[in-house]
């Protein structure tokens, strides 16, 4: 479980960027947080793994404080898919492999080969494992990039907007995936993303972000009308269409 | 976590991954190879003649005939013994420097190292005196040749702390970096080129002689030296190959991979400026191995750094000694200089690697 308290945080000598940002992540659990450009979503998942270091707050997981830990026990811990992630010419299971460099001190193990390995399978990248990741298609790559992630076997997944660049059957493949596995081995998810029926979907707790300070937290009630226009400055209708919600903006 | 460990044993087939594991230690082996036969070759060249059995048994000096020993021993040996460690170093240095720049255009030549060493040597032969005595290139002798290697190493050791500082203290960017090494190989340049137009005929022909670059000028004492620091540089980028393949995926990702970016930057910056520098201040500027030997070997293996690292070294090695042969053997007996056969060959051959892969990137 990761407990985040009172994270502030600005760029030197800028206006503040994050004000006061407090929440839980639960295991097995996908938070969503949502918000305008501009708003500080991803400022603060970088400030949860160090990426960035915050003027003020607190970072928890399993009651461990992030900020006192050294960079391979915070990787041992969490783990980052960047937006847009650059991607270098490793072949597949090259890159998988990666996820295992805050466990690998010389060489590589057993150990670490078979979660790779298991890793791959999960995420149906077996036919590709020897493909050179650049050579990729966009989906493919990012199930790779998840893959890596997952091999961290982190207690908690921070997501950059993972299917901003994805078509439309991508964008819930690889959500289905990757939730799946979260949900099997309790890992905490934490998406920045911005399609709000892709959010509706898949995540169980929704943080709006307004403002650079948390507007609302809570589960899918919070996700109104009203709250929805407040946030996005667009007036929306929500629909039900065979018993799931779907937000459209109003013409 | 258990869980993701206890899915079922069954493994995936993993057997093109062996297959493409093997093919790239075939290609290092190929490499090892190369480079131990060219290396003979190499031993072999010159106006002595002799077979490649005696030559292998004088390099641990037991050929019958004495004379062999002390021609290999004492004069080819070095020389092809510097030109391995020489290209090993700028190549594995050029390599890491790519790496955590994260610039295809990051070398010792680019970031300036080479061009302070030049200011360095043109300092210690114009200004302290260290210059050159005999009439011909062919005879040249520098009269202090080992103050004009210290001014060299310590000049572009200054050029690498200047950059270093900027990015400790401004905190700029890779990029940044590069351009400010190119802004500073400038004024390097500037200042040799100010140092010779005070300096007399003798003086300047002793510069330029320096700038061409000789295998040449190393006894068995640099040699070793050479070897003790290239080789201890080389195991710690070894280790450090994790890190370089996490920063090929971004500053971001590398960070949240574990890796302390500013802090591998910075002890890879220092590692790389020493070997280059000991290298570039022993035999002159050497500009184009730490540049293209990773480039070369990349396109056959990929950005493994597991492999690129030895790769893109036994490259380098391969690159001067083939240079300093071909600098040898062209018109026989006079040696052309290794800083221009190496560029002259190697950018051709670049070239024609850089096409021939057509669109890949």
């Amino acid at each position: 479980m990761m407990v985040v308290k009172e994270l502030d945080f600005q760029y030197n000598s800028s206006f503040q960027i994050l004000r006061d940002i407090a929440f839980e992540a639960l295991p097995g659990e996908c938070l969503a947080v949502l918000g305008n450009n501009g708003a500080g979503k991803s400022t603060m998942l970088k400030c949860l793994n160090r990426i960035l270091s915050p003027q003020k707050g607190t970072v928890l997981v399993d009651k461990n404080n992030v900020y006192q830990m050294p960079l391979y026990a915070v990787a041992q811990n969490m783990a980052f898919v960047a937006q847009g992630s650059q991607n270098s010419r490793l072949t597949v299971y090259d890159m998988v492999m990666l996820g295992r460099k805050p466990y690998i001190k010389w060489g590589i193990r057993k150990e670490d080969e078979k979660i790779v390995e298991a890793v791959i399978r999960q995420m149906n990248l077996e036919s590709m494992a020897v493909r050179f990741v650049d050579e990729l298609s966009g989906g493919e790559q990012q199930k790779v990039i998840l893959a890596r992630a997952l091999a961290q076997q982190p207690k908690v997944l921070l997501l950059d907007e993972p299917t901003s660049n994805l078509d439309l059957r991508n964008q819930y493949e690889v959500l289905d995936l990757v939730l799946k596995v979260c949900r099997h081995n309790d890992i905490a998810v934490v998406i920045v993303i911005h399609d709000l029926n892709l959010a509706l979907r898949y995540c169980d707790k929704f943080m709006l972000i307004k403002e650079n300070q948390v507007y609302d937290y809570g589960s899918e009630e919070i996700i109104t009308c009203e709250s929805i226009e407040d946030v996005y400055q667009i007036a929306v209708n929500i629909h039900e269409i065979d018993g799931e919600r779907v937000i459209v903006p109003k013409r | 976590m258990s869980k993701l460990e206890q899915t079922p044993p069954k493994r995936i087939d993993l057997q093109a991954y062996e297959q493409y594991k093997a093919r790239n230690i075939f290609v290092l082996g190929v490499l090892f190879v190369s480079l131990i036969l060219i290396g003979l070759l190499s031993l072999r060249a010159g106006s002595y003649d002799m077979s490649l059995v005696e030559i292998a048994k004088a390099v641990f000096g037991k050929a019958a005939d004495s004379k062999v020993n002390t021609v290999i021993q004492n004069m080819r040996l070095p020389r092809v013994l510097t030109a391995v460690i020489g290209g090993f170093g700028l190549g594995i240095s050029g390599c890491v420097l790519q790496a955590i720049l994260r610039n295809p255009l990051a070398s010792a030549s680019t970031l300036g190292i080479s061009q302070g060493a030049s200011f360095g040597a043109a300092f210690a032969i114009i200004v302290l005196g260290a210059g050159a005595q005999g009439s011909t290139v062919a005879s040249m002798k520098f009269s202090n040749p080992l103050l004009i290697s210290f001014c060299a190493f310590i000049c572009s050791m200054g050029v690498s702390v200047i950059i270093l500082a900027l990015s400790r203290f401004k905190k700029i960017t890779p990029e940044a970096m590069v351009l400010a090494g190119v802004a500073l190989s400038a004024m390097f340049q500037g200042a040799t080129t100010l140092l010779q137009f005070f300096a007399n005929e003798v003086q300047l022909a002793s510069v330029v002689f320096w700038t061409f670059g000789d295998l040449g000028r190393t006894g068995w004492k640099e040699v070793r030296l050479m070897a003790v620091v290239v080789l201890a540089a080389a195991l710690y980028f070894l280790f450090s190959r994790w890190n370089y393949n996490a920063l090929e995926s971004g500053e971001q990702t590398a960070v949240s991979l574990g890796v302390n970016v500013n802090r591998v930057r910075i002890i890879n910056m220092v590692l790389c400026s020493i070997t280059a520098a000991i290298v570039v201040s022993y035999i002159g500027i050497i500009n184009f191995i730490g540049l293209v030997a990773p480039h070369i070997v990349r396109r056959f293996i990929g950005n493994n750094h597991h492999y690129l690292l030895p790769c893109s070294a036994l490259m380098g090695a391969i690159l001067l000694l083939l240079g300093d042969l071909a600098a040898r053997m062209v018109i026989s007996p006079v040696i052309l200089p290794i800083g221009a056969i190496t560029s002259f060959l190697g950018a051709p051959l670049f070239l024609y690697l850089l096409f021939k892969g057509g669109g890949r990137k």
